[in-house]
């Protein structure tokens, strides 16, 4: 038992370092790549413009609900004049990073990882080796580089359709004066809570398509598995991996940038 | 086993390489060279170990012990010079084409020059269409490699290969899964563009008869060892067991096969 524990420690070490080299190599090798603008901008659109529908989905829903079960709790205490501040805050601080990037895993993600562990089983990868390409300045730099672009601008969306999903069942629905609940989001939010959020997506965005993108790239590595259940499996560990790490980073992120009273 | 050429003639010249899949030894010190400007077919049967051997040689397998040597230099994880001048120099066709499935026949094409040269774009281009053009894929350079034949694949793989002008080319099962009639072609191709280019060739293969016509030498992978390398001329007249099973393998099956008919009862493997 010591030693499958110890094996598993030294695998699990080796692997956080395989990682890090993974993502640091990501970046270094996009200096000087040639065309690395052009397979950015369709990064971009697999992560953002396709990612577009679930985002506002996802979004307009979660305001809503925050909407409605925030007022009927702020109705009880005659406070519903706040409810403008409790959908953003919840939206601003946490939500919406945490809600987008778990959507852009599921989305954007899975596809990622996919992808790659196809073109690892068809040997694709291996001939952009042979070729003397590097392989991470042609599928994972443009990758890195866009998520730290998408990522806080698909959080932006996700909060103004989740603020617009707020007013429309707080004030819409349940007749809560418009301009109480909109001028309530404007006292509440303050720009370090902007900062926050978008400081959280950027995090998470990098973690995840680094994630996705390592286990997509490595997915002839996975033992006991090989052709076609090696990239499923690949692909559940990287939305499985993805998802957890956003919530683990999401509690460290907070901590360190809470306000303390 | 004949060692054909002087050392200073050889373009690779292979020692010793071992590869071992856990308990598995695919490959047990196996022994190659390749003159500088000629076809060596690496022939064996199926699972001797072909592929893993030829990608040892592209550093797609890392091989346990031995030394490949190209054009002198010795190739190893910590000569990141030399696998790199390598790579610049040699091209690598594999058995499944590994063609990029969300690139176009033109952006397979010149792939390799975008992103191993500081050739500007419109010559990148030109020479992309030129290759085409020479392998008769003109008119296909829109089409995504899942639009294309098999034949038409393996051309476009082809393409791809010599559009850097490389100096060596190392072919893995070029005709795997053709008729034959594309599998003649494509020895065809392989030969002229050998000639024209100039490039050093490494096949490797079961279709002997193929093979024997188009090399300058063939080796017979067999037991994780190389049993034999020589001209074609010396493969058939070699009396190697290992040889001699491998090339009159037809006729043993001709034999077994007329057997059976006749109501014979075949009793052990080896007279399969």
């Amino acid at each position: 038992m010591i030693r499958t524990l110890g094996q598993n420690t030294l695998h699990l070490v080796e692997e956080i370092g395989d990682f890090a080299v993974f993502t640091t190599r990501g970046f270094t090798e996009a200096i000087g790549a040639r065309k690395l603008g052009r397979r950015i901008v369709r990064a971009i659109y697999e992560q953002g413009v396709r990612c577009v529908p679930v985002i506002v989905i996802v979004g307009l829903f979660t305001g809503l609900v925050l909407g409605l079960q925030g007022y009927y709790v702020l109705n009880k205490f005659g406070s519903e004049g706040l409810l403008g501040t409790l959908v953003a805050l919840t939206l601003v601080r946490e939500l919406a990073p945490v809600l987008a990037a778990l959507m852009l895993v599921g989305q954007a993600g899975s596809a990622l990882a996919a992808e790659l562990g196809i073109q690892r089983n068809s040997e694709q990868i291996d001939a952009l080796e042979t070729m003397g390409a590097s392989t991470y300045a042609y599928l994972i730099s443009p990758r890195l580089l866009a998520s730290l672009l998408v990522y806080p601008i698909q959080t932006a969306l996700f909060c103004l359709v989740g603020l617009l999903g707020g007013y429309l069942s707080g004030s819409v629905l349940l007749n809560l004066q418009p301009g109480v609940y909109w001028s309530a989001i404007y006292k509440a939010v303050e720009p370090q809570d902007v900062a926050e959020c978008f400081i959280k997506a950027g995090f998470f965005g990098l973690l995840t398509i680094a994630i996705c993108a390592y286990n997509g790239f490595n997915a002839h590595r996975r033992r006991g598995s090989t052709g076609a259940r090696a990239v499923s499996a690949s692909t559940t560990r990287a939305v499985v991996f993805s998802s957890i790490a956003v919530l683990a980073t999401d509690y460290l992120i907070t901590s360190l940038l809470v306000k303390h009273p | 086993m004949s060692t054909p050429s002087s050392v200073s003639d050889l373009f690779l010249d292979i020692r010793g390489v071992t590869k071992r899949f856990g308990d598995n030894t695919v490959l047990a010190g196996v022994d190659l060279a390749v003159p500088r400007g000629t076809v060596v077919t690496v022939l064996g049967k199926s699972g001797t170990g072909k592929s893993v051997f030829l990608k040892c040689l592209a550093g797609i397998v890392r091989p346990d012990q031995g030394e490949i040597r190209f054009d002198g230099q010795v190739l190893n994880a910590a000569n990141a010079i030399a696998r790199g001048e390598f790579r610049r120099r040699c091209s690598y066709l594999f058995q499944s084409n590994a063609l990029l499935d969300s690139l176009t026949a033109l952006e397979n094409v010149a792939l390799p020059l975008e992103q191993t040269t500081q050739i500007p774009n419109r010559e990148i281009r030109r020479r992309a269409l030129e290759a085409l053009h020479q392998l008769d894929l003109t008119k296909h350079r829109a089409h995504y490699p899942s639009q294309l034949s098999g034949g038409m694949q393996k051309r476009l793989a082809l393409a791809r290969a010599i559009v850097t002008r490389p100096e060596l080319v190392l072919f893995d099962e070029p005709t795997a899964g053709l008729d034959p009639i594309r599998r003649n072609h494509v020895f065809e191709m392989i030969v002229k563009y050998q000639r024209q280019f100039g490039f050093t060739a490494v096949l490797v293969t079961h279709d002997l008869p193929e093979a024997l016509v188009a090399s300058d030498q063939v080796a017979l992978l067999d037991g994780g060892r190389m049993q034999f390398q020589g001209t074609p001329e010396a493969f058939n007249r070699s009396e190697n067991p290992m040889v001699r099973a491998f090339r009159d393998s037809a006729e043993t099956l001709r034999e077994t096969l007329a057997a059976l008919r006749r109501g014979e009862t075949i009793t052990s493997e080896d007279d399969l």
